[in-house]
């Protein structure tokens, strides 16, 4: 037996599990079958672009569409370069009021994915504890939880995020709801969606935590909420995953779908919904690209985001494996 | 791999480690609040532990056995805190554990371990065997430093027959055997005094059964543990046990030493369970059937609740509950035909 106590290797120090996370990760299935399909390797790059172009918007936009200095409402409803009239420095055309289509969408990118990134997050978390919290602690709390979640799952989203901002806009004076405009839209949002969340948490945990390993935790006697943190939470972290990344999608959807109705994002923050929503005034006008442009770029954002994420779930999914 | 630094006192055998009285849990198994409204259903409650009591010694093993559904690892669990009792007093070294906070737990935790049923669900799958053994270790801050903890997993890890090198392994690398012995190195890590094992080999191949329970013996007697054994296989218990208790529906029937109740078994479910173990020479001739299944314990029968499969039950037995017989020899029988002397030796 060689009882080498010199060569121990410190398996707590950060930078071991960190290194080694990332070894495992590529010696993994996610990622063997990350490399095997063209499709989802596409699609993991649109996304990454996005963000990329999203959060540099205000260094590799060919024009700041915030600095109204800038603007001359002479060049408005400019069509695209290849089309007669055409202006070179203006790619994709431009809106109404001069602003060029392509750096509009990417600002209006740029509130849209945080917006959207921002309440998933949320949500997550919200759903994560109260999901936690009724599967490991059951009986009454469970019952509450779960049949709140239940009411608000009878709801569609959308109203529920149009319910929040209409009291939050009759609650607050003008101006202010203004500057929380988007505050307002990330926890509605939000709170529209955590309900699916709390729900696979909970089915999780209530799995885990006959598992005899969540009570082998116990017999040492730690606390519950350490063994749902070390034990139960790295076992269900899968499935949530899942329901993030699709939920990003459905959260961006949703942003757009409440711009486009007007009670988003103020129209000094254009994101893509308020950009389709002024543009469709124009659509019939001829300036079909204020509109169709930022509409494509949404649909194609989606559509990548959401092919990561049935792809993960399979990816996830032993039993499809 | 003697270990001296795990090695306690020797074993004296006299004063009671864990001590049992009357131990009852039941469990509300009723159907949910609006069924019960809408359906008129009534509340069920489950006894699945029904007023149980023994004494364990101090370096001995106690067994319990019994058909599945009879409350054996109830009692385990029990024991162990990870039920609260509903009804009853439960002792460990002396002081009262029943019903205890899990602060209050802590301390008694470190002396009392369990080892769990299925070695592929009790390890963490996301954790590496070195993890897993250190957890106990670092809840209890037994050790002074990352590299001791290191150090001290790798010795246990030889002490149970693994390699220190192991532990950077993720338990899915390892056989069923090799699972029980990490369960094992982890339940020693705190230097237990009493072990709680619930069926530690049921779900491993025979020739590993052996490995694991010839390692338990001899960890009992370097370490001079005391075991409270749960299984269902009567072998088993025979080579392991001092004591062996039989359980049927969440009551113990028999208590005796276990070369007297193999030997000279007095319950007629304990001549029942022996009669199933299969013999060499069993030269064709025929055998008792079991005759019919565990009641549910939902709804227990009358009286003594083994009595629709007793050969030898009667109106007493049908009416009144056998209350524990002390034997000469040491033995305690709940029946009525052997305090009658009715039943056949």
């Amino acid at each position: 037996m060689t009882d080498s106590t010199d060569d121990i290797i410190v398996t707590r120090s950060l930078w071991f599990r960190f290194a080694d996370g990332l070894r495992r990760f590529f010696d993994g299935d996610v990622f063997y079958s990350f490399r095997h399909s063209p499709v989802i390797m596409v699609a993991f790059a649109v996304t990454v672009l996005y963000f990329l172009l999203a959060f540099l918007a205000p260094w590799v936009a060919p024009h700041n569409t915030y600095d109204v200095m800038t603007l001359n409402l002479m060049d408005g409803f400019k069509p695209p370069v290849w089309e007669a009239g055409g202006d070179p420095r203006f790619l994709l055309g431009t809106d109404d009021q001069g602003r060029d289509v392509l750096s509009t969408i990417m600002f209006g990118a740029r509130v849209s994915l945080t917006v959207g990134f921002l309440s998933v997050l949320l949500a997550m978390v919200l759903g994560i504890v109260l999901g936690m919290v009724a599967g490991y602690v059951g009986g009454k709390t469970d019952a509450i939880i779960m049949r709140i979640a239940d009411v608000q799952l009878s709801f569609p989203a959308i109203l529920i995020v149009l319910l929040i901002d209409g009291f939050t806009r009759s609650v607050l004076p003008r101006g202010v709801h203004e500057q929380l405009a988007l505050v307002v839209l990330v926890l509605s949002i939000a709170f529209a969606n955590w309900v699916q969340f709390a729900r696979t948490v909970r089915g999780s945990c209530l799995v885990e935590k006959n598992k005899e390993y969540v009570q082998a935790a116990r017999v040492i006697g730690l606390h519950p909420a350490l063994i749902m943190l070390r034990h139960v939470l790295p076992n269900v972290m899968g499935p949530i995953l899942v329901i993030a990344t699709l939920g990003l999608a459905s959260a961006v959807l949703t942003e757009a779908t409440l711009s486009f109705l007007g009670v988003g994002v103020p129209p000094t923050e254009p994101s893509l919904g308020t950009l389709i929503n002024v543009g469709s005034d124009y659509l019939f006008s001829g300036s079909w690209w204020i509109t169709i442009f930022p509409g494509a770029a949404l649909a194609v954002l989606v559509l990548a985001v959401n092919l990561l994420g049935d792809w993960l779930r399979d990816a996830l999914n032993p039993k499809l494996r | 791999m003697a270990d001296a630094a795990l090695k306690q006192p020797a074993a004296t055998g006299t004063e009671p480690v864990l001590k049992a009285h009357d131990l009852a849990r039941y469990f509300d198994v009723s159907p949910p609040f609006l069924n019960r409204v809408i359906e008129g259903a009534p509340r069920q409650i489950l006894k699945a532990v029904d007023g149980v009591s023994f004494e364990i010694q101090k370096g001995r093993t106690f067994s319990l056995v019994g058909e599945s559904g009879c409350g054996k690892s109830t009692v385990a669990r029990l024991v162990v805190g990870l039920y609260t009792p509903t009804r009853g007093a439960l002792q460990f070294e002396g002081q009262n554990i029943a019903g205890l906070t899990r602060k209050q737990m802590v301390p008694i935790r470190r002396k009392m371990q369990m080892i769990f049923q299925d070695p592929y669900a009790s390890l963490n799958p996301r954790w590496r065997v070195v993890d897993i053994i250190a957890e106990p270790l670092r809840f209890f801050d037994l050790t002074s430093g990352e590299a001791a903890t290191q150090k001290r997993v790798g010795e246990l890890l030889s002490f149970v027959g693994l390699s220190p090198k192991d532990g950077l392994k993720y338990p899915h690398e390892f056989s069923g055997g090799q699972r029980q012995r990490i369960s094992i190195a982890r339940a020693l890590a705190t230097r237990p005094r009493f072990l709680i094992c619930d069926e530690p080999t049921s779900a491993l191949d025979v020739s590993v059964q052996a490995q694991i329970l010839n390692l338990m013996k001899e960890l009992q007697r370097e370490l001079g543990l005391t075991y409270l054994f749960i299984s269902h296989n009567l072998a088993v218990v025979y080579h392991m046990s001092d004591d062996v208790g039989v359980m049927y529906l969440g009551k113990l029937v028999e208590v005796a030493p276990a070369r007297t109740l193999f030997v000279k078994p007095r319950h007629p479910y304990t001549k029942l369970l022996l009669d199933t173990i299969p013999d060499l020479d069993m030269k064709g001739e025929e055998r008792a059937p079991v005759a019919g299944e565990v009641p549910n314990p939902i709804n227990p029968p009358s009286g003594c609740t083994f009595h629709p499969r007793c050969p030898f039950a009667n109106d007493r037995c049908r009416a009144e509950i056998p209350q524990p017989i002390a034997m000469p020899d040491g033995a305690k029988v709940a029946c009525h035909g052997v305090e009658e002397g009715r039943i056949p030796a």
